[in-house]
């Protein structure tokens, strides 16, 4: 007999390298919630896109409704059902709930302890909430999600000295120039990374700061709070010339920089280092700019690989925040036990309940 | 006691600082400690004073800046690339820095103390007399100890070119000055051997032209091509065509060839050659 079932399902960074998570990566979102409302067994929904992980949590009538997901988003992406398993992850009932808590609290993170992810998952379920797809399952755990995230971070060290990825950008700029005085940086994107990178930029003693968008009021407007300067988008490639770094984070569906571009400019300032950090999915950056002389590109599993040097100190802690979590997400189970058995006796004839996309 | 140490003695005395500061800085790199640059820094320091002394002592005994012989050239290369290192290697906010000038150091000095040969025969009042000789030697004596010390800075430009291109940051990579400051480093360097080598030619020049009989062919080939690699080198780098990495191989390959330039300087002093005692040592 089929029994209705908290599930997750998706792929992270654990198991996928940057160049399939650019695939992956979900550029329609309307399009895919339309798509999964017409899974006939699927309750509840919420998705979860980061740079560093597409998941699903949901709850379906039956086990196929996970199946039913993942066969509509890898249609979505045009990827391979079969090359998707490969790589995914699929957890049902408890383990599903402990790995939301472990998300949402930074424990599943590429930068173990970061703080972005808590926002990135509040999001998630405030998008979910937003659309109706979110009922009485996926509430429950979201906020005991978000209850257990707090209560690890206020009573661990796991978030001690963590290291977001702008930090980690601005002490890798220190390795190339030393000082930032007069180092100028033109940031593409207004994204809240983008933004957070210049940010520490300018916390740092970086003065001459200029931002580009595609959408021009964005980057007055960031440019505003920054007190920086702004640049036609495309005027872009002219104007790295003039920059020491160039901060991507635009959601633009390809490359905005191009290699021969890069290397035209380097061409006008061959003596100077030029970094590029590239923390667009998918890349704002031709990957093959890296081998230019005296540029120095790097992606956001670089710098997530040069945050794992501080990895160690917190490791301790992570171990001590899992047996927390672990003992929250057996206390939720129990109580979603319950709601499941409900669901059972009553929505045997229930439909779908995520309504379309508003 | 003291006073009855011979000049090798000090020198020997000196060489052993110049390795414990090698070997404590090996021992640090290896296990991926922390390099303390003041530890570094007054360890060379004490080496320093201790060479001074020596070559003070050989000095005295030989009448003039000790540069008779290959175990002279080679110390006086060493105490020269370490002077520059005491005056500005605090700038350089690089206890790796340090730790590359003791090798250098400890290599030069050990070296040289180990093959007797090359101080088996002491020549004495070499220059003449004439200041400007001594002068002349003593500032491309100094000019290759400047490469020395700008060959160190092109090691530590490699070795963060390697860690920023391979994105490897952490360890002992964490001890290196950032790339921008490296190559300005390099530069200035390079600038100031150029300068000195320059004047110690203007000067050898001045004597020769009163004197041509007695220059020695290879050795004005030998120095002349280290003068025009360096004048190369500093001008490519000007105009942006040696640049990052090849720069770095550039002003390597300049003081190897400075080193390997010191052979033939030391052979144009064969008797007859230059006015000049010999003694053999003891």
């Amino acid at each position: 007999m089929s029994e209705p079932c908290l599930f997750v399902i998706g792929a992270t960074h654990h198991n996928v390298p940057l160049e399939v998570r650019e695939k992956l990566a979900v550029s329609n979102e309307a399009a895919l919630r339309e798509s999964l409302s017409r899974v006939p067994s699927l309750k509840e929904i919420a998705i979860l896109a980061t740079c560093n992980r597409v998941e699903f949590y949901g709850v379906g009538l039956d086990e196929k409704a996970a199946d039913s997901v993942q066969a509509a988003y890898c249609a979505m992406q045009r990827f391979e059902v079969c090359d998707f398993e490969k790589i995914r992850i699929s957890l049902t009932g408890r383990e599903a709930a402990l790995h939301l808590f472990e998300v949402a609290s930074g424990l599943d993170s590429q930068l173990l302890g970061e703080n972005e992810i808590f926002g990135q998952v509040k999001e998630a379920y405030a998008a979910a909430q937003a659309r109706g797809s979110a009922g009485a399952v996926l509430n429950r755990v979201f906020q005991k999600a978000f209850q257990a995230a707090k209560h690890v971070r206020t009573n661990t060290g796991i978030s001690a000295g963590t290291v977001s990825v702008a930090n980690v950008a601005v002490d890798l700029a220190s390795n190339i120039f030393g000082s930032l005085d007069g180092v100028r940086i033109l940031v593409l994107g207004t994204g809240e990374i983008g933004e957070g990178t210049a940010r520490a930029f300018r916390s740092r003693g970086a003065a001459d700061l200029a931002v580009a968008s595609r959408t021009p009021e964005h980057a007055a407007g960031v440019a505003a709070g920054l007190g920086a300067g702004t640049v036609p988008f495309e005027e872009r490639e002219h104007r790295i010339a003039d920059c020491d770094i160039v901060v991507c984070s635009t959601s633009a569906p390809s490359t905005v920089l191009s290699t021969a571009a890069i290397h035209a400019a380097m061409r006008r300032r061959p003596a100077r280092p030029l970094l590029l950090i590239d923390m667009a999915m998918p890349r704002d950056v031709e990957a093959s700019a890296a081998d230019l002389q005296n540029v120095f590109l790097y992606n956001l599993d670089d710098l997530a690989k040069i945050a794992e040097q501080s990895r160690a100190a917190r490791e301790a802690e992570a171990q001590r925040c899992r047996t927390l979590l672990a003992e929250r997400a057996d206390s939720l189970w129990r109580h979603v036990q319950e709601r499941l058995a409900a669901m059972r006796v009553n929505g045997a004839d229930a439909g779908p309940a995520a309504p379309p996309p508003r | 006691m003291l006073a009855e140490l011979s000049d090798r003695q000090w020198l020997w005395c000196a060489g052993a600082l110049y390795t414990v500061g090698l070997l404590r800085g090996t021992v640090s790199v290896v296990r991926g400690g922390h390099l303390s640059p003041a530890f570094m820094y007054f360890t060379i320091l004490a080496g320093y004073v201790l060479q001074f002394v020596g070559l003070g002592i050989r000095g005295h005994a030989t009448g003039g800046c000790p540069l008779g012989n290959q175990f002279e050239i080679f110390q006086f290369t060493a105490w020269s690339a370490i002077t520059l290192y005491l005056v500005v290697g605090v700038q350089f906010r690089s206890s790796l820095m340090g730790y590359f000038t003791s090798c250098l150091g400890s290599a030069l000095t050990i070296v040289s103390l180990s093959i007797p040969e090359w101080d088996a025969v002491r020549r004495t009042h070499i220059f003449g007399g004439n200041p400007w000789i001594e002068l002349h030697a003593a500032l491309a004596i100094f000019s290759y100890g400047v490469f020395g010390l700008l060959a160190l800075s092109s090691i530590l430009f490699l070795l963060r070119h390697y860690s920023l291109k391979s994105k490897h940051l952490g360890g002992w990579f964490s001890f290196l000055p950032s790339i921008r400051d490296l190559d300005h480093i390099e530069v200035r360097l390079l600038g100031a051997g150029l300068a000195l080598l320059t004047l110690a030619l203007v000067f050898g020049a001045v004597y020769w032209s009163k004197d041509t009989a007695t220059v020695d062919h290879a050795k004005l080939a030998a120095t002349v091509a280290v003068w025009a690699g360096s004048v190369a080198a500093f001008l490519l780098r000007a105009v942006g065509r040696l640049l990052s990495r090849r720069f770095a191989w550039a002003c390597l390959a300049l003081f190897a060839a400075a080193l390997l330039s010191l052979e033939a300087v030391d052979v144009s002093r064969h008797p007859g050659a230059r006015p000049a005692s010999q003694v053999r040592a003891p």
